[in-house]
């Protein structure tokens, strides 16, 4: 009974991030590809894009921290960014590599950390 | 003659993102494919038995690494050797030609489409990659093995008449070339993927 309550809740918060425009189509994609073969490939999935994400950030931290910017490793790792989390239907966070991505080809480091927040 | 029973084929598929490696193995498999992931070119080649300057294919032995694989699934943009760099060095050994090579970017540039399919790349997929792409390999796939195996009995044929002569060199690649050609001319814009926008790209 409980159960049924929590996949009630795990439902509405998916519609939500739906109708958020943080998830998009290609999540769907993932849940079709689970099966009873393979029951946690969505959780696999996302739980390697959170590392994933989590390791960029990090390292895009460090680079905003040199006093001489490299752009161009930054706009290396925003790439990976934007390429994990279109695989798998994270379409905010896409979105929002997208414009991080568009501030670093300017070398505008102010407009990319007000960006931050909202990756 | 021996029925092949319906073989389960092997395909090799190159990708520095690990998601992307899952994904990828996942929706190979959920099409009955047998799947190799591995996160690099040079990891690829190896596995492929590539060696460099081999220019005769007379019966190598095969080392323990390598694998034998019915298509190449490659991302485009990787460290160090690029999916493009990774498609040059397979068309460019005369073991390794035959193999379909297909090409994954995340990233929709004309120019880049059409540079890798003029290089040899059967398809050229938009990532995320969808499980109706993977219906598109099935054709290339079977080509590619009655090629192979039509290059192998010509190349029988061929030993069989010239019992003197010692040197059996790529004898095949001429016939293999005409096929090319054939693909090559008959090469068609659905070849990308239908929401591509070929508006600026022209079809060699």
């Amino acid at each position: 009974m409980a159960s049924l309550g929590l996949e009630k809740q795990l439902h509405y918060l998916i519609e939500s991030m739906y109708e958020e425009g943080l998830l998009d189509v290609q999540f769907q994609h993932l849940q079709i590809l689970q099966n009873e073969e393979n029951p946690n490939f969505v959780a696999e999935v996302i739980t390697t894009f959170f590392a994933n994400t989590e390791k960029v950030f990090k390292e895009l931290e460090k680079l905003m921290k040199e006093i001489e910017v490299d752009y161009k490793k930054m706009d290396c790792y925003i790439h990976q960014l934007k390429g994990s989390s279109a695989s798998v239907g994270a379409h905010g966070v896409e979105k929002a590599s997208i414009d991080m991505r568009d501030f670093c080809d300017q070398n505008d480091i102010e407009g990319y950390e007000k960006n931050i927040p909202i990756l | 003659m021996t029925v092949e029973a319906e073989a389960q084929f092997h395909v090799l598929a190159v990708d520095d993102s690990l998601i992307d490696r899952k994904l990828i193995e996942r929706l190979l498999k959920t099409s009955s494919y047998q799947v190799t992931t591995v996160e690099s070119g040079s990891k690829a080649l190896e596995l492929l038995g590539f060696r460099e300057g081999q220019s005769n294919t007379a019966s190598v032995s095969p080392n323990q690494h390598e694998i034998e694989v019915n298509l190449v699934i490659t991302d485009y943009c990787m460290p160090g050797m690029t999916g493009y760099d990774l498609l040059k060095k397979i068309k460019g050994s005369s073991s390794l030609k035959d193999i379909p090579v297909v090409i994954m970017s995340s990233e929709n540039v004309p120019s880049r489409i059409s540079r890798c399919l003029e290089g040899g790349a059967e398809e050229f997929f938009l990532k995320p990659v969808q499980l109706s792409d993977l219906k598109r390999l099935r054709p290339h796939i079977l080509k590619g093995k009655s090629n192979c195996k039509e290059q192998k009995q010509e190349q029988q044929q061929q030993e069989n008449n010239n019992n003197n002569d010692s040197s059996s060199t790529s004898s095949c690649s001429d016939n293999q070339s005409n096929k090319r050609k054939a693909m090559d001319e008959g090469l068609s814009p659905e070849r990308t993927r239908p929401r591509f926008s070929s508006d600026s790209l022209t079809v060699v």
